[in-house]
């Protein structure tokens, strides 16, 4: 009976010194929580997951420097299961249940759209890292990603020019969902605008994960042969670009005759096909992972090292919610808080180096500069420079192509403070008209 | 001789174009060549214009392996060529002397991009009409043909009177009839000539070029190549509809592969299986393993991973069938509610599965080379891994036809659907019977899916795109036809190869859908099933 109560005692005492020590660790060493926002299953999951992984090799990184401003972020990771409804339901989970800071998340553009309304609503921090087809603002979104203007018209110039070809004729395809269609939209605004006609523009779109591509690739060597150069643009997204690329392999089809540019095709998507017959088709992105710099060399090595797998690749979404990150440790430490408000007007005007050697700067409109690459496939899956703009580019969220958005700025910024601001009424038009 | 090739370089300099340079310092070809690395791309089709206009034995050589990928610069500025596949072996460019001690990490590709390309295509092809190697000389005319470089005229010309073999003579003279349509200096009769040989080419290319003399000055050349434009299209337009067809079929033998399973389970044994998809995800994955455990242990045999997956999935999938069959199907006969909502949890089981121990990456298959590419037959393109499929959906559906009418087991098994009791009486262990049948579609599902590899991804959530179309493939043929399975895969093939051709491929589903619609409106059985009593 004595040795139980002798027992009990020491038990007491000792976990009563483990709560002291424990509550004197947390005074020492406070924490802030950030969301981390993307589909680790379902069909995204093949795209999202590494942008989680990379987050997260991210917070070590920044804990391992002792934190930002002296706190350590604790990642608070929810899996939205690709299900677009789920997103704006975890989205309100980690702002109203955890309290995070900062969210990073989303890839399609659907599920973007289906989380804006509950970051507004509880006035939320969102860092979006990928490509997308801009005609949106907001004051809670932050856009690392490129905007068309970053991505899209750059890369159908460069297949204008004589180095790229000179096409005259141009196939526009893609997954019929919102980013290609919008994005379509803008570039045969574009084209006309650079005459063009529209009996040139073929446009064509199939649905996710469609595995059947002969029929497409038939129409585009008939419409090819007109007599004139033909180009493709293709906005294909996820699963259905290892079906589409096998096919143009199979087919024949040439860089040299018929060039395809892809928007949505990295390092991973390319992995597991056959690049051989595809070497020369090309991608247009911000970031390649075979851009030799001493800043990509050492973020390649902290990620092989970080996931264990030194074959793991890299890709540009990777390098978005990188910069996209560090710019908001920047923000904090600027602030010299985590409050969303103050975070948010920090913002515009932090740079962070990017990985291809330049450095990036967050803008008054919410999305960066950024460098525009287009990259040529090579036999090994890698994408291979070929074109660079000289400076960096300034991201767009309203298009200069679109009647409806070509007098728009947005400029969170004060004296003007809006998203949507006509610079020939000089009005802003407000919440309505941002999404 | 020396002296000679650089006389032959000035004087062909001026001639070619985009050629200022040279003109006025003439550079031998160890110069040109070393400068290749540090040059931009303009400067490197100067470059390559004048390394083929130095008559250098190599040039061909080092032009071709431009183009290919396979010209490298070493750190102390050697250029090497890659003598072999596997990036083992080199030689020095312009001296052809082997070099050892090199690999690929210590070497610089030098870059070209498509412009180059192009002219590398149209030079090399130049500087090899007169290769020795048939093969050769049938590529180069080829190519000659597509870059119509009215440079080449001459070595086109030249190499006609020495062409031996008439299929070569005859891609030599459409490749100088494409030259010519194109080219000032020509007569009115060649080029009406010319017309002609193209017409009678008549595929896509030849109509391309043809298209080009919309704008010629001369009325009679405008109306005759008018004329070979109407012709050559309408001939395109037969050959075109059968390109169809031939779609619709591929794509059918497709369909039918993820069908052919189904029919077993849903068609004979009524099980509502949801994850019927789940299993070609298996045998997808099983093909992955074959291929990596080749790759390792035996690479010599990779080639033929896929053959040998085939069989692998077959059994993986089979085992796998059985042991559903035997730990959840059997409890649920008659039950086609719980069934459905049973296997449906199972299929995402196994997705969430496959997806915890592979990763949610899709995995690489690689086809076999033998299996790439592809052929034509008159104007009709034909890929081998299409044909592939075409051929085994068709044998596995006729060995599994046989297999069910010929052998012991086949029969048992339709006695069993047929009439349970009796069966049993007569001795057939029933219990038996139920989960080799389930495990025979299941086996055969897995097979499919070794062998749809060669167009889809390998990756967890595979499979509940092929479950649907099964479903209304098997539904539509008829329940309890093997024959039905085969009509309807082959019917909804082509109503999706058509809606994808003259709407669009969003709105295929639309038409597979309501085609099936159509058929439970006014034949409920299926088109070759039979009456349900």
């Amino acid at each position: 009976m004595k040795r139980r109560s002798f027992v009990k005692a020491f038990a007491l005492a000792a976990s009563l010194a483990c709560i002291g020590a424990a509550t004197q660790a947390v005074a020492q060493q406070k924490t802030v929580k950030v969301g981390i926002l993307h589909s680790l299953s379902g069909t995204m999951a093949i795209s999202e997951t590494v942008l989680k992984d990379v987050a997260l090799m991210a917070f070590e990184e920044i804990n391992a420097k002792g934190g930002v401003m002296g706190m350590k972020i604790e990642p608070v990771v929810v899996d939205p299961a690709s299900n677009w409804p789920l997103f704006a339901e975890k989205a309100r989970q980690l702002l109203t249940q955890d309290k995070v800071a900062a969210v990073f998340g989303c890839w399609t553009s659907v599920s973007r759209k289906s989380v804006l309304p509950v970051f507004e609503e509880l006035n939320g921090l969102l860092f979006y890292p990928v490509q997308y087809e801009g005609e949106e603002i907001s004051r809670n979104v932050f856009y690392t990603g490129a905007a068309p203007n970053q991505q899209a018209i750059p890369a159908v110039e460069y297949l204008m020019s004589a180095d790229g070809g000179g096409a005259k004729r141009w196939v526009l395809l893609g997954t019929d969902y919102v980013y290609p269609r919008t994005t379509n939209k803008i570039l045969r605004a574009f084209l006309k605008s650079k005459g063009v006609t529209d009996a040139d523009i073929m446009e064509e779109y199939t649905p996710f994960g469609h595995a059947d591509y002969q029929t497409i690739i038939a129409k585009i060597k008939k419409f090819s042969s007109e007599g004139k150069k033909t180009a493709v643009v293709s906005t294909i997204n996820g699963d259905a670009n290892v079906p589409f690329y096998k096919e143009l392999a199979n087919q024949g089809i040439k860089a040299e005759d018929i060039p395809v540019v892809a928007f949505s095709v990295g390092e991973e998507e390319l992995a597991g096909v056959d690049t051989k017959p595809l070497v020369g088709h090309l991608a247009a992105w911000n970031y390649f992972e075979s851009v030799k710099s001493p800043a990509n060399t050492d973020f390649i090595n902290k990620w092989h090292v970080y996931t264990k797998n030194p074959k793991r690749v890299t890709n540009d979404p990777m390098e978005a919610a990188y910069i996209g990150f560090n710019m908001w440790v920047k923000a904090v430490e600027k602030a010299k808080t985590t409050d969303v408000n103050a975070v948010i007007d920090a913002l515009p005007g932090i740079e962070a180096p990017n990985l291809t050697g330049g450095t990036s700067k967050m803008l008054p409109n919410h999305h960066i500069t950024k460098p525009v690459l287009i990259g040529e496939v090579q036999a090994d899956g890698q994408f291979d420079v070929v074109y660079k703009t000289t400076g960096l580019v300034a991201g767009d969220a309203w298009s200069d192509f679109l009647p409806g958005s070509r007098d728009l700025t947005a400029d969170w910024t004060k004296p003007i403070s809006c998203g949507n601001y006509n610079t020939k009424t000089k009005t802003c038009l407000g919440l309505k008209a941002m999404h | 001789m020396f002296r000679f090739l650089i006389l032959a370089a000035l004087l062909f300099a001026p001639l070619t174009t985009g050629f200022a340079q040279a003109a006025e310092s003439p550079r031998t070809p160890q110069e040109l060549v070393a400068e290749l690395p540090t040059a931009d791309f303009e400067r490197k089709t100067e470059i390559v214009n004048a390394l083929a206009a130095s008559g250098h034995p190599r040039a061909g050589l080092i032009i071709g392996a431009l183009g290919a990928g396979t010209l490298f610069s070493s750190a102390d500025g050697k250029i090497v060529l890659q003598t072999s596949e596997d990036g083992k072996s080199y030689s020095d460019a312009l001296t052809g002397n082997l070099i050892s001690g090199l690999s690929e990490d210590q070497l610089t590709k030098i870059g070209v991009n498509n412009r180059l390309r192009r002219d590398l295509r149209g030079l090399s092809a130049r500087l090899s009409l007169m290769s020795l190697d048939p093969q050769t000389r049938r590529k180069s005319a080829a190519d000659a043909f597509t870059a119509h470089d009215p440079e080449t005229l001459p070595a086109i010309e030249e190499a006609m009177k020495k062409e031996s073999v008439p299929s070569i003579r005859q891609a030599l003279d459409e490749a100088r009839a494409a030259i010519v349509l194109q080219s000032d200096d020509s007569s009115q009769n060649d080029k009406l000539t010319a017309v002609n040989t193209l017409r009678a080419r008549g595929d896509r290319d030849a109509l391309n070029a043809l298209l080009g003399l919309r704008t010629a000055d001369s009325q009679t050349l405008r109306n005759a190549a008018a004329a070979a434009v109407k012709d050559v299209e309408s001939s395109l337009a037969y050959w075109g509809a059968l390109q169809n067809v031939y779609y619709g079929l591929s794509l059918g033998s497709v369909l039918l592969l993820a069908a052919i399973g189904l029919a077993i389970t849903f068609g004979v044994m009524g099980v509502i299986n949801m994850a019927h998809g789940e299993m070609i995800m298996l045998g997808a994955y099983t093909t992955y393993m074959v291929q990596q455990v080749l790759a390792s242990a035996a690479p010599a045999l990779m080639p033929w991973a896929l053959p040998l997956a085939i069989p692998m999935a077959f059994l993986v999938a089979g085992a796998t069938g059985i042991l559903i069959e035997r730990s959840i199907i059997r409890f649920l006969y008659g039950r086609p509610l719980e069934t459905l909502l049973a296997t449906w949890g199972l299929s995402l089981l196994m997705q969430q599965g496959v997806r915890t121990i592979f990763g949610p990456t899709k995995k690489p298959v690689t086809a076999p080379t033998w299996m790439s590419g592809s052929f034509d037959i008159g104007h009709l393109t034909i890929t081998f891994s299409r044909l592939a499929i075409i051929i085994f959906a068709l044998a596995a559906f006729s060995l599994l036809t046989m297999f069910l009418k010929r052998t012991h087991f086949g029969m048992q098994m339709r006695a069993v659907t047929q009439n349970r009791k009796m069966a049993s009486a007569m001795g057939v262990r029933t219990n038996w019977v139920d989960a080799l049948t389930f495990g025979l579609g299941a086996a055969c599902v897995g097979a499919a899916g070794s062998m749809l590899v060669l167009i889809i991804d390998v990756t967890p959530p595979l499979g509940p795109a092929y479950t649907l179309l099964a479903f209304v493939i098997v539904i539509t043929g008829g329940l309890g036809s093997m024959p039905g399975a085969l009509l309807g895969g082959v019917l909804i093939g082509l109503t999706e190869a058509m809606a994808g051709l003259f709407f669009t491929p969003s709105a295929k589903s639309m038409f597979s859908f309501g085609l099936l619609v159509l058929v439970l409106l006014f034949r409920p059985q299926g088109i070759l099933g039979k009456r349900l009593s």
